[in-house]
């Protein structure tokens, strides 16, 4: 068994309203110096011996992420 | 003549949708998620809501429902398919369109008429409509913003892909300004706005989008 981390985040280029009112949000929170907030979306997968990196690969880019608007990285944590 | 209609876990529009089919003077018939058999029907339309709860991406989890491997069949055989609201964001989960639709630019909820202009009036869903014609539809949607990369919008303009544009401010922040697009052989057809709502002056702001129901009608009849 090992615990998997998929990282999905917009790619640069797309528009991230979210992390822009959330960034915006900040100063009105005192706190000051941030200068952007991208959000995007954590996945912790517990997976069995037999899924092997490709699998995972597979599952991040065919359904966890859509690579038309964003970016994933699997991490393997133990 | 028959016009199937999915119903997912989630979908709130395929009343309409199924009500709009019947103004056309095709049979609905009702398409269920879980179900791979499209029931002998003629074309598709995949209607708005929240299916699966827009869990993981608007759409994401619909796509990889049975009916949906069959619709993406039937597609590429050339059936007339047609994605309103949440079916557009499905129709590009599952690789049917190009692109995706993103939170809109404000992260407002967009509910409103809106008028929109006719691009592309060869279609499956739009030969009924003037070329350049502008039509009345309402819009509500929170993920309608249409986004893809510079290629992909270069190939859509230049191939006539766009059907349908916004007139007036944009909505929410799509590029183009783009309210629908199809795919490359006109027969599959996405758009935010919803047609199903305006056949009626009594229930919508026009009878406007009865002209996708009929054109679809009548590109079966010529078939």
């Amino acid at each position: 068994m090992a615990r998997v981390v998929v990282d999905v985040m917009p790619k640069p280029e797309i528009l991230d309203p979210q992390g822009q009112a959330v960034a915006g949000a900040l100063p009105r929170l005192g706190f000051t110096g941030v200068t952007e907030v991208r959000q995007g979306k954590h996945f912790e997968l517990e997976v069995d011996d037999t899924v092997d990196d490709d699998t995972l690969a597979k599952i991040a880019e065919g359904f966890l992420a859509n690579p038309v608007i964003e970016e994933w990285t699997v991490r393997r944590l133990s | 003549m028959k016009i199937g209609v999915i119903t997912f876990p989630g979908t709130l529009d395929d009343v309409d949708a199924i009500r709009a089919a019947r103004y056309a003077d095709a049979e609905p018939v009702s398409l269920w998620h879980a179900d791979a058999d499209l029931h002998g029907v003629d074309a598709v339309i995949v209607p708005g809501g929240f299916s699966y709860g827009d869990y993981l991406r608007c759409g994401a989890i619909a796509r990889f429902a049975p009916v949906m491997s069959s619709v993406v069949d039937a597609a590429k055989g050339g059936m007339p398919v047609l994605g309103i609201c949440n079916g557009f964001q499905i129709l590009c989960e599952a690789g049917l369109l190009p692109g995706a639709l993103v939170r809109n630019q404000k992260l407002h909820f967009v509910c409103r008429d809106q008028w929109l202009r006719v691009e592309n009036n060869t279609t499956a869903w739009t030969t009924r409509f003037e070329p350049g014609a502008e039509v009345l539809i309402p819009l509500k949607s929170g993920e309608g913003s249409y986004v893809a990369d510079q290629a992909t919008l270069d190939e859509l303009e230049g191939e006539g892909r766009v059907v349908f544009r916004y007139v007036g401010e944009n909505p929410n922040g799509s590029r183009a300004d783009i309210a629908g697009v199809t795919s490359a052989n006109g027969r599959v057809v996405g758009l935010m706005p919803h047609p199903e709502h305006a056949i009626d002056a009594l229930t919508g702001p026009s009878d406007d989008g009865l002209g996708l129901f009929y054109s679809v009608v009548d590109s079966l009849v010529g078939a």
